[in-house]
Parts: structure tokens; sequence; C-alpha cells
């Protein structure tokens, strides 16, 4: 199957969508794609708003810089805001809209929204809400298998930080739940 | 009866003839390294660092490596090279322009690092080869062609004292300074370059010997007048002496 | 050896290691830290040198130093702190000493931003030191091009006894993209350096002086027709450069970077509505690729220029192109990244079509 995926993550800096986006890239990587992993960087990452984008391919990857991306993975207002209006028609649109309310999406996108705040918590942990969203967009796009995104999480979530990785693994399972 | 050799040139030195003006106390600075060069058997392993100024040629005066730095620069030049070859002995011979006030970022840093690097500081507080400009260390009162009327407070500020400095700077491990103006002084600086590159040899860090020097052609003066005039002038305001001292401390 | 995802200025100082790079000096700056930050940690591992220094000036000057003594030295910066550097950089073309410099280049004049730019292409390629010298630069466009670049610009720094500078837009120093850091390849055969002042005058027997100073005139002239001669040799054997899509093209872009990737973008879409449009990728920047533009067929009759500044590179395919095609320009400053759609209406108005 031909693999062809531009996909921006946004949020509030301190929300993981740096993270989540590179497990992406990582995951592209093991499985001998391409991939591009951009973030916006300086200022603005320090409280404001983060957001990196990522193309993954089994062709030569032309431009790295996404501007029509086929997916967007927003975790809040300001992000959806801001990325929706690029998204491809038909594209994938997935929204944390745990602050969201009374929102106007596009019609003509393919919306899946998750509180994904809410999941989290009751995970036990409010930091896990990038992984919920990153089984979400795994699941909507079929573009890795979890686990492809296990192996990553083996690397990422080591040593001291190997305590992290049931409840990763448990938002991950959330998120593909959640969007199938 | 037999000829004997009562005195012969250092081996520390090239045979090239020194560029200094006649009177100019380079030339008495330049014998004492080439003779602690020699004398701690140092000069096949030693690497000089010439700056901008009147040394700008001391590359071709000191008889082991050389190489010129950009104005200031020495003590980053001389950091370079000690990190990728750490036995070998490497110095820096700054005047007072080149030290104190182009390169003050230069010296301050490498003395912080503790970089094990030997500073030799020439003071004749004034810039020779340009002309003789005013410099940090221009005294009050004297004239330079940028100071006609007498270096002033109010516009200048007081002169800079280097070692006194770079005493305050924790990483600094020797700072002596001493002149070159009589034999007893001499005898007295030759001591301190000894001690200096002992403290590169053992690895205790970064020292600097300040010495006071004179330009007769600067100042205006003659060679004798302008040595009256370092003890009269220069002295009082840069007392002679130890300013640190850490491998004490270490003991 | 399978791909590794890595961030451009991390497999930037990665590669540095690998090419055998003995020492670093260098001073933060975004977006080039990750440079600094990785081999503070990694150097030592390999028993190898690493100083932050107190400036870029500081830095240059310990660079200068070190490769005095014949070390293989490395130091980064982005656009401020390069100007800074260009002192040192004339110093040491002046005394022929080999050095690496990777410049990540931001937005500019003066504090500029620090989003990706190519505004350096005129201090990357004339330099900002006084006197007739030249610093080989590279302009790579993937990560893996910058890092195989990397790994061979020590010996090519070694062979001429020049600095070489890799200029990569803060984009590429930002991105991760997987590479390959064990790949072959090529090695130069270099001379020992017998020149380098390095504390070893007894073993060798004569002393060694590192000096760009000669004062009398014809010494001067006579050393800056030596380094003339070898910057000629440049000229003659470094000209790198790719060509895409250029034998039947009727338009051919002139870019490097990361705009010449997103110029593949352009190709493939233009090409699709029958524009025949290619894209000539200067990979050295200085000395320029010139080579390159006389290889290019009858048919193509218009060179557009993209660049992230505005003209300087434009300035090198005019002095090259000789008034032979027409010309056009299309640039983007600010730290912005052109858009693959904007630089393909740009040609569609080019070739007389409308915008899509």
């Amino acid at each position: 199957m031909a693999k062809h995926e531009q996909v921006i993550v946004a949020g509030f800096g301190g929300q993981g969508v740096m993270l989540m986006g590179q497990m992406l890239a990582y995951a592209a990587t093991n499985e001998g794609l391409n991939t591009v992993w951009i973030p916006s960087y300086g200022p603005e990452t320090r409280g404001g708003t983060a957001n990196c984008s990522i193309a993954i391919s089994d062709k030569m990857i032309n431009s790295p810089v996404v501007t029509r991306p086929d997916s967007v993975v927003a975790l809040n207002l300001p992000s959806l805001e801001k990325f929706e209006p690029k998204l491809k028609k038909d594209g994938l649109l997935i929204v944390n809209d745990a602050a969201i309310k009374d929102y106007e999406y596009r019609d003509d996108v393919r919306l899946i929204t998750i509180d994904a705040n809410k999941e989290a918590l009751a995970l036990g942990n409010l930091r896990v809400a990038n992984m919920i969203m990153l089984g979400a967009y795994i699941q909507a796009t079929g573009i890795f298998k979890k686990d492809a995104i296990i192996e990553v999480f083996k690397k990422t979530f080591s040593g001291d930080k190997a305590k992290l990785m049931d409840i990763n693994v448990k938002a991950l399972e959330t998120g593909m739940k959640l969007a199938a | 009866m037999k000829a004997q050799t009562i005195y012969k040139p250092t081996e520390g030195l090239t045979e090239r003839q020194l560029t200094y003006c006649p009177g100019c106390t380079h030339g008495i600075i330049h014998k004492l390294i080439g003779e602690v060069l020699v004398e701690q058997g140092l000069l096949d392993t030693a690497v000089g660092i010439a700056s901008v100024g009147c040394s700008v040629m001391s590359y071709e005066f000191f008889n082991c490596d050389t190489q010129q730095a950009a104005h200031g620069r020495a003590p980053a030049v001389a950091t370079g090279i000690k990190r990728v070859n750490p036995e070998a002995t490497v110095f820096t011979y700054q005047g007072d322009g080149d030290l104190a006030s182009i390169g003050l970022a230069e010296i301050v840093h490498s003395a912080h690092r503790g970089e094990n690097i030997t500073v030799i500081f020439v003071n004749n507080a004034i810039y020779g080869m340009t002309g003789g400009q005013m410099a940090p260390t221009t005294l009050i009162g004297q004239k330079t062609t940028t100071s006609p009327r007498g270096r002033e407070q109010a516009e200048a500020g007081l002169p800079l004292r280097m070692s006194e400095m770079l005493a305050t700077v924790p990483g600094a491990t020797y700072l002596e300074r001493v002149s070159v103006h009589d034999p007893k002084h001499i005898r007295k600086a030759k001591k301190a370059l000894q001690k200096a590159f002992d403290v590169q040899t053992k690895k205790q860090g970064f020292s600097m010997i300040e010495f006071i020097s004179t330009c007769p052609v600067n100042w205006g003066m003659t060679p004798q007048d302008s040595l009256n005039w370092a003890v009269d002038q220069m002295i009082p305001y840069y007392p002679l002496g130890l300013f640190k001292d850490a491998t004490k401390e270490e003991n | 050896m399978a791909k590794v995802l890595m961030k451009g200025n991390e497999a930037m100082a990665l590669a540095a290691i690998k090419g055998g790079c003995d020492a670093f000096f260098g001073y933060p700056i975004t977006p080039q830290n990750e440079v600094p930050e990785y081999l503070s940690y990694h150097m030592k591992e390999y028993g190898r040198v690493f100083v932050q220094a107190e400036s870029e000036v500081a830095a240059i000057n310990m660079v200068y130093g070190a490769a005095g003594a014949g070390a293989r030295v490395l130091t980064s910066s982005s656009s401020p702190g390069i100007a800074l550097k260009q002192e040192g950089i004339s110093y040491m073309a002046g005394s022929q000493l080999p050095a690496v410099i990777i410049n990540v280049m931001r937005g500019g004049p003066g504090l500029g931003s620090i989003q990706p730019s190519q505004g350096d292409y005129n201090q990357v390629t004339r330099g900002g030191g006084n006197g007739d010298y030249h610093v080989l630069s590279f302009g790579p466009e993937t990560l893996q091009e910058t890092v195989d670049l990397v790994r061979q610009a020590f010996d090519i720094a070694d062979y001429y006894r020049n600095p070489v500078m890799i200029a990569v837009d803060g984009l590429i120093g930002q991105m991760m993209e997987p590479v390959d850091l064990d790949n072959e390849i090529p090695k130069m055969d270099l001379p020992p350096k017998d020149w380098a002042a390095n504390g070893k005058s007894g073993e060798r027997g004569k002393r060694n002086t590192i000096v760009s100073l000669h004062l009398d005139t014809q010494g001067l002239e006579g050393h800056n027709l030596a380094l003339k001669k070898k910057y000629d040799e440049m000229v003659e054997k470094e000209q790198r450069y790719e060509m895409i899509q250029t034998d039947d093209a009727d338009i051919v872009i002139v870019a490097y970077g990361t705009v010449a990737r997103v110029v593949r973008s352009v190709i493939e879409t233009l090409r699709e509505e029958g524009i025949k449009v290619g894209l000539l990728r200067p990979i050295t920047l200085w000395p320029f690729p010139e080579k390159a533009f006389e290889k290019l067929p009858e048919s193509a009759k218009m060179l557009l220029t993209v660049e992230m500044s505005l003209g300087q590179m434009h300035q090198d395919v005019r002095m090259v192109n000789e008034g032979k095609r027409k010309l056009a320009f299309y640039g983007r400053a600010g730290g912005i990244v052109p858009e693959a759609d904007e630089i393909a209406d740009e040609v569609r108005k080019l070739v007389g079509g409308s915008p899509a």
C-alpha cells in the first residue's frame, strides 16, 4: 500500500504535541519510510501554542514543509482555528474538545472529537492526553499498527521513564478505541 | 690566555634582529622569556602567540613554534592550541592595548576558565605601534596623541589595573606584576616568569606576569628618563608584587 | 546501517564526530544550539575537545589556534554569530588553516529573527572578512546530504588548508529526518600537517609559524597569488550541483537548500499540467556551479531564481548567465519558507498561463 501522509499536530506548549509528532516520525523511520518532522521553534513554544508537522512517505519527500495537511490533530482552540482552514478537503480533523464549546467545524472534513483531558484524568494523568490523541490518529488513518507505536514507546519510556510505559500504552489504546 | 665565553645570546630567541625602538624594554622581556624557556627545557615544546601591537613580529623572535593572533585574541588562540595539545607550553605575549582594551573579554575568560597557559602582559601605558594613542592603562594627566591635554578622568575614566582585576577572577592561579628598570628588578622578573611557566608545567592553571615597560619614543623621553618615569609615575599606580598565588592556597 | 531519526543540528554534530573532528569551539545562538549541546555531551566520550567560548569572536580564534596546532576543528553558529566570526575566518584563510564552520541561517539583518532564512548567501559566498579570500561553501538540501557533506568537509578543508562552510537554513537544523551516518563517503589523500605550530619543534627539528602578516608588498602579493591559485583549483574541481528534469525544460528554476526541495514539488505539479520546468540546484554556493549553466539545453529560455532572501544568489545567476537567457526572480524573506503553490503560480505567470 502506497503511503503518503502529511499531518500537523498542534496545541499548547506543554501538551506534548512535539513528542506525539516525533512518535510518528520514529515509527515511520522504524518501518523504513521517509519522514520529516518539523517543529515550530523559538519563543512561541514557551507557553504559547506549539506545533509540528510530519510528512511520511514511501517515496522521497520533496517539500518538507506541510502547507496542505491530510490530517490535523488539534489539542486546543487556537490550534484548531489556525490549522483547520489548511486541512485538505475530506481530510481528517481530530480535536481535543475538552475546552471547546459551540465551535462550528468545517463540514467537508472527517471529524473526530475527543475529550482527551477527561479520558487522561480517568487514566490518572492529564499529561497522557497527547497519547490518547495519537491512538485516535493511528486508528483513524490506519497508518501504523499499535505495535509500531509500542516499539517507539519502548525506547522513549526506558530507564527512569519506564514507569510511564503502562499509562501511555493505556492512553494509546483508549484513543484507538474512541476513534474506532 | 684561552678565550672564554662570558656572554652569548639565549637560544630561546632566534637570530632575527629585534624590531623594537631603542630604549624600549621589550628586548629585555623577550630575552628573559627565551632564557626561562631554555632553562626549564620548554623551548622544544613551546608555542608562543604573538598579538597585535609593537610585539606583532614576536613570532619571528621566539625560537619555538609561534602563531600570530588577531588583535586582542591571543588568549583565545592559546586556548585552542592548549586544548588540543595539552603537553605543549603555550604562552601569549600581549601589550596593554591588546590585552586591556580590545582583548579584555578573552583575557578575563581564559583566566576564568583556568586555562593552563601563561600570559606575558607588557604594560607601557600607551599604544606604541599605532603611534602613541591613549590606552586603558594611560595614567591621569599623561599626554598621548588622543589625550593631547593629558588623560582626564571625567572623559576617559581611571587607568585599568589588570593584575588587580584578574586577582578577583576565581579561576586565575598566578598573577604577579614586575618591572625591568634595573638589574635587581630584572632578576626578580625572571623569577616570576620561572614561577609562571612552572605553574603551567605542573598543570596548575592560568598564570600572568605583568611587566611595567617603557615607550621612550611615544612618551617623548630619553630611555633613561623613561625608566625614571616608569619608576616615579607608573609603579606608584601599578604597584609591583604578587596579586594571586593559588598554588599556595592548594598546599 | 539502518537509518536513524535525528534532529538536523544533532545529526550534523554526530557527523562531525564521525568526520574526525578533534575539537569544537562555539557559543550559543538559536537555531543551532543543539550542535554545541550534543557535542558538549558526546565529544568527551571520544576523548575530544569541547569548549563553550565567551563569544563567537573568541570561539573562532580558538578554532584558529587549534587549527594552527594541526587539529581538525569545528565551530557552528547562526547568521549574526557568523558575522562576528568573519575576522577569524579571514585570518584562517590568510594563514591557510583548515576548519569546518556550520552556519544554521536565520533571518536578518541585525538580530533579524530565528526563523529559517538564506539571507546569509552573500556572507557565505563573499565573506565579511578583509582581503582576497574565499571559503568553500555548501548549501545542502536534505539532512542526509548535509551530514554527508559535514563528514567530507574535514577532508576538503585539510586538503585545501582553507575553511569550509556548511550553510543550511534554520529548518534543516531544526527538523528531524532519518539519516545514515555510516554510509560510504569519498576520502581524500591528505598530506601530513608538517606545517602545524603544535609545540613539537624539538621533535620536528625546525620551528613552525602560523601567520597572515606579510609586511613587504611583493611578499604579500606573492602570497595572494598563491591563494588565488588554490581558489582557482577549487573553482575547477569543486563545483557541485544537481540538475533535475532540465533536459527538455523551457524554464529552469535555480534554488538551493530547503527551497530546492519545495521546487521539486513544484516540478511534479507543473509537469502534470504540461509545463516543462526543471531545477538547477547548486550544492556548492562557492564556487558557484557555473558548469551546470553551460549544460542547460537551448530550450531553456528562462531562468527563475527562487531563494529565501531578496536576490542575493540571483546576482550570481545574472553573472553566470551573461545575458543569454531571460531571468526572473522570486524570493521570500523574514523567515518565511516559500510554499510550493506560490512558486508554481509564479512559474505559470512567467510561461504565460494564469494562476491555478
